[in-house]
């Protein structure tokens, strides 16, 4: 085998290293073509100037843009409204952790059905500020989606109507399971884990006073049940890359 | 949604003895005018685990009498975190994880996600793969909406073409295990091609199921497209504008039912879809029983698909030749030490994708079904990220709900045609 | 004849009433009796299984595909699918459970009544599967008592048929004499998961071949696991 890779072997004992720290010089753009071929990116240029902070082609034909994570709204508003846009169609929103400290792009899939064109835009955001505006008063379809970054990811949208998390229980206490130092197992022990997820009642969020938004998250589960918590059988991991990252009380993010 | 918190004022106390005055309920932002009328709201929980839900989705509803007031659904229940898995299995040990996602259409999940990882390395797959997963996918979307046609119709009252649907689709599981081995969690593609060619007499195999679908097909709508109380359960139901269906995301036959004829295999061809000749049937009116209709059409359109694909699978090649991707034959496995170390590279390390992205969305069977791989040039993906068409889909469902009966909110939670492998992931 | 009527009375002062010693059911040692109520009592419970659904995912359609008219369920009495768990015999737990579900999957094994009996179908449900994740539940043996555990991912209906039939099998080897023992249930456990927490952490340990199943968690460095029969390559 050749030496220039790590062999396979070596992620065995050391975990993935999806966010590898050799490609800091990572290309990021595979192909950058004239920007005539998007007419959306070169109108979004006049008008935006220094908010589309650059423009790159990924897989032959998939034109993305990075905005200013600060101005997202406005742009996709005029995205969204401008005759010559029309991108009416909000077909995803998610986001994505290179690991390593750097910042997480929050990434919105656009589709405009009359005009049949398409573009990715993308905004960055540090790890010390993960805030953006939301967009559900544009599409209503990035209702659950936000709610999905927030609980994947721990972005917070303002403006949200109903920023909670929507997989994980609310009550959820590991943190946010798709950041890279995030492990593949959770942070608590297994046997803490079944402890907890069966301390849950399962007629939370059932009551009055618990439905509708803009309510307190419920405490709930093993204090109220008396019973003590026990320690973790296997230590919990430290990460000390990271400190930031231990903060695992979802409502102090929110 | 508003802001106004719900509040107690009085609590019903037994002291009062029997001639109390009607306790002062919660006070909810939906307040009809007459305070007496409006003073017992009930809350009734739906799920997790119930039969008309299709799986483990659980709605919370509001009622008033037996009208709806408000619908919070949770899901969750099934998160399996298939996208963190991802991250830790080569590209391509993610494909026995997509079809867990969507067990009602494996081949489509399949066929997908190989597709985006191909389109970011830049692979153009032969002519007889594209054929073939043409043929693979439109057996799915025919085996999803089965399923679907067996569980509405239970939902709706009547069992007996949920038997005949299930007939129909144990056929589709022989073929999948013809071809694959398997009868739901197929794995059948790779990245670059397939797992095998197909087996000898499989496309004939195809072709007869497809002759006699119409007619199983034709047995169930005259039960139901006429039914009287199918009609009255499901028309003007659920309703919802073409607009209004675009805002909240809906796509595939959700979409199309509103009258947006938004379908990928159109507007965004992939493997020549363009050149097969078939309709798209658009809805007028947005309810569940044009939804109905749209699916049942959706499933003759398939078959004429999977007829003319069948008619031009060309020989040749099913797997592109490319060594990044593909390993060698087990002749020269045996008989050439760089095709042994070429195929204990592949096996043990992994296909490298050079780094890039690529949203990739084809039209699945429950809608727009993107699929976004972010390669850092490793062998596994960076993010592996699946867009859920019934995770948005399901998504509007307070807003359908609202304002309609009890009883509607199951036919309307049926017609959407969730699978909630894929929206909880 | 009064006459020895009475003496045998007097000779066994136990044999009062129902001719056995200690009762009805016998001292803990089957009687003839007892195993002829036995035959009767299994031979209902048996062939009229309600079996509780509680399906999540793909071998929830396996399930379906059991009941729908290939294969046919019916033709065990099992036909009669019981969606209320208030009315079923047979919990058949379908697919992955996640930790999310995990109370409600122990609240429907608590509301079930006794005699009871619990299916754990396919690899997800028996042992996390391939979902050895944050979120999944490694195996519902951590939560409630498993009778019969059908492997396959998903397991064939013919697999779930047979497993109904083993539990059948079960059946027909229990005694009214062990009632107490088999079926009693402790009203401390209800809500409390089956294993304790060694337990759980020896059912959920890493295993299997993949080849990032061999330490304790992704990125975060913790303590390897000691599997001395490793091939280390």
């Amino acid at each position: 085998m050749s030496d220039e890779r790590p062999s396979g072997f070596k992620e065995v004992e050391e975990g993935p290293t999806a966010s590898d720290d050799t490609h800091e010089d990572r290309p990021t753009a595979v192909d950058v073509v004239d920007e005539q071929s998007h007419p959306t990116v070169t109108a979004a240029r006049t008008r935006f100037g220094d908010a589309i902070f650059r423009h790159e082609v990924m897989a032959g034909d998939e034109h993305v843009i990075f905005v200013d994570p600060e101005r997202n709204y406005e742009i996709l508003e005029w995205l969204k409204d401008d005759p010559d846009q029309l991108y009416n169609f909000l077909s995803d929103v998610t986001a994505v952790d290179y690991g390593s400290g750097r910042p997480i792009q929050v990434v919105y899939q656009l589709y405009s059905i009359p005009l049949r064109h398409s573009i990715r835009v993308k905004a960055e955001l540090p790890l010390s500020h993960l805030e953006i505006d939301s967009v559900v008063p544009l599409w209503k379809a990035a209702n659950w989606l936000e709610r999905e970054v927030y609980d994947m990811f721990g972005v917070t949208f303002r403006n949200h109507p109903d920023l909670r998390r929507i997989l994980m229980p609310e009550v959820y206490a590991e943190g946010h399971p798709l950041r890279k130092d995030f492990p593949l197992r959770g942070r608590f022990s297994r046997a803490e884990q079944t402890r907890r997820a069966l301390a849950q009642a399962p007629e939370d969020y059932y009551i009055a006073k618990d439905f509708g938004p803009g309510r307190e998250f419920q405490k709930v589960g093993w204090q109220e049940l008396g019973a003590e918590p026990e320690p973790a059988a296997t230590p919990e991991p430290e990460d000390p890359a990271d400190e930031s990252e231990h903060s695992t009380d979802p409502d102090e993010r929110a | 949604m508003s802001k106004r918190t719900v509040e107690y004022e009085v609590s019903r106390t037994p002291e009062l003895g029997m001639d109390f005055r009607p306790a002062q309920g919660p006070v909810s932002p939906s307040d009809l005018d007459d305070p007496i009328l409006n003073a017992e709201k009930m809350l009734i929980n739906v799920g997790p685990q119930h039969p008309a839900t299709h799986g483990v989705l659980r709605l919370v509803l509001e009622l008033d009498g037996e009208t709806v007031v408000r619908c919070l659904p949770h899901i969750g229940y099934l998160h399996s975190s298939f996208e963190k898995l991802g991250e830790y299995r080569t590209w391509n040990q993610v494909i026995p994880l997509t079809d867990r996602m969507d067990y009602l259409a494996p081949l489509i999940y399949n066929c997908a996600y190989a597709m985006a990882v191909e389109k970011m390395m830049g692979i153009e797959v032969t002519e007889r793969c594209k054929v073939t997963r043409v043929i693979m996918m439109e057996m799915d979307r025919i085996f999803s909406h089965l399923l679907w046609l067996g569980t509405w119709a239970i939902d709706v009252g009547a069992f007996t073409p949920f038997l005949y649907a299930f007939q129909q689709r144990e056929k589709v599981y022989e073929l999948h295990e013809a071809y694959t081995g398997a009868r739901i969690t197929t794995s059948a593609t790779r990245i670059g091609g397939m797992m095998s060619d197909m087996p000898e007499g499989w496309a004939e195999g195809v072709r007869q199921w497809t002759n006699q679908l119409p007619r199983t097909l034709d047995e169930v709508e005259s039960l139901l497209t006429h039914n009287a109380i199918h009609i009255g359960r499901t028309q003007g139901v659920g309703a919802i504008g073409p607009e209004e269906a675009v805002n909240y995301g809906l796509s595939g036959p959700n979409l199309r039912a509103s009258g947006v004829p938004y379908d990928l295999r159109k507007d965004r061809p992939y493997y020549d879809y363009e050149t097969y000749e078939f309709d798209v049937p658009i809805g007028e009116h947005g309810d569940c029983y044009d939804r109905y209709l749209v699916r049942i059409e959706e499933m003759r359109q398939s078959c004429r698909i999977i007829h003319q694909a069948l008619d031009r699978l060309p020989d040749g090649p099913m797997n592109v030749d490319d060594p990044r991707v593909i390993l060698p034959s087990k002749t020269d496995l045996m008989n050439d030490m760089e095709s042994m170390i070429h195929h204990f590279k592949l096996v043990m390390e992994g296909v490298q994708a050079p780094p890039g992205e690529s949203h990739f969305s084809i039209e699945g069977s429950k809608g727009e079904l993107g699929m976004y791989v972010v390669s850092d040039g490793g062998s596994k993906p960076v993010r592996w990220r699946i867009r859920p068409p019934s995770f948005v889909n399901l998504a509007a469902i307070p807003h359908l709900v609202e304002g309609g009966l009890l009883a509607d909110v199951i036919m309307v939670n049926a017609s959407l045609d969730i699978v909630l492998g894929e929206i909880d992931r | 004849m009064s006459d020895t009527k009475a003496k045998d009375t007097k000779a066994n002062p136990q044999n009062t009433g129902s001719g056995l010693p200690g009762g009805i059911f016998g001292q803990g040692t089957p009687t003839f009796l007892t195993t002829k109520v036995d035959f009767v009592v299994n031979w209902a419970r048996r062939n009229s299984l309600w079996p509780m659904p509680f399906g999540t995912a793909c071998c929830a359609i396996e399930m379906m595909s059991a009941a729908a008219s290939t294969h046919d369920l019916a033709r065990f009495g099992m036909e009669r699918m019981s969606f209320s768990p208030r009315q079923a015999d047979v919990l058949i737990c379908a697919g992955r459970v996640p930790y999310k579900l995990a109370p409600v999957l122990r609240r429907i094994w608590d509301q079930m009544p006794q005699p009871k009996w619990c299916v754990s179908m396919g690899a997800c449900a028996s042992s996390g599967g391939v979902f050895d994740a944050y979120s999944m539940v490694q195996g519902i043996d951590t939560i409630v008592p498993v009778d019969v555990y059908v492997p396959g991912c998903p397991p064939r209906p013919e697999a779930l048929i047979y497993g109904l039939i083993m539990i059948q099998e079960k059946i027909r080897g229990e005694t009214l004499a062990e009632h107490e023992t088999l079926r009693h249930e402790d009203p401390d456990a209800v809500g409390r998961p089956k294993a304790d927490a060694q337990q759980v952490e020896a059912l959920s340990g890493p295993f299997g071949n993949s080849t990032l199943q061999n330490r304790p968690s992704g990125l975060v460095p913790g303590i390897p696991q000691e599997r001395p029969g490793d091939r280390v390559p």
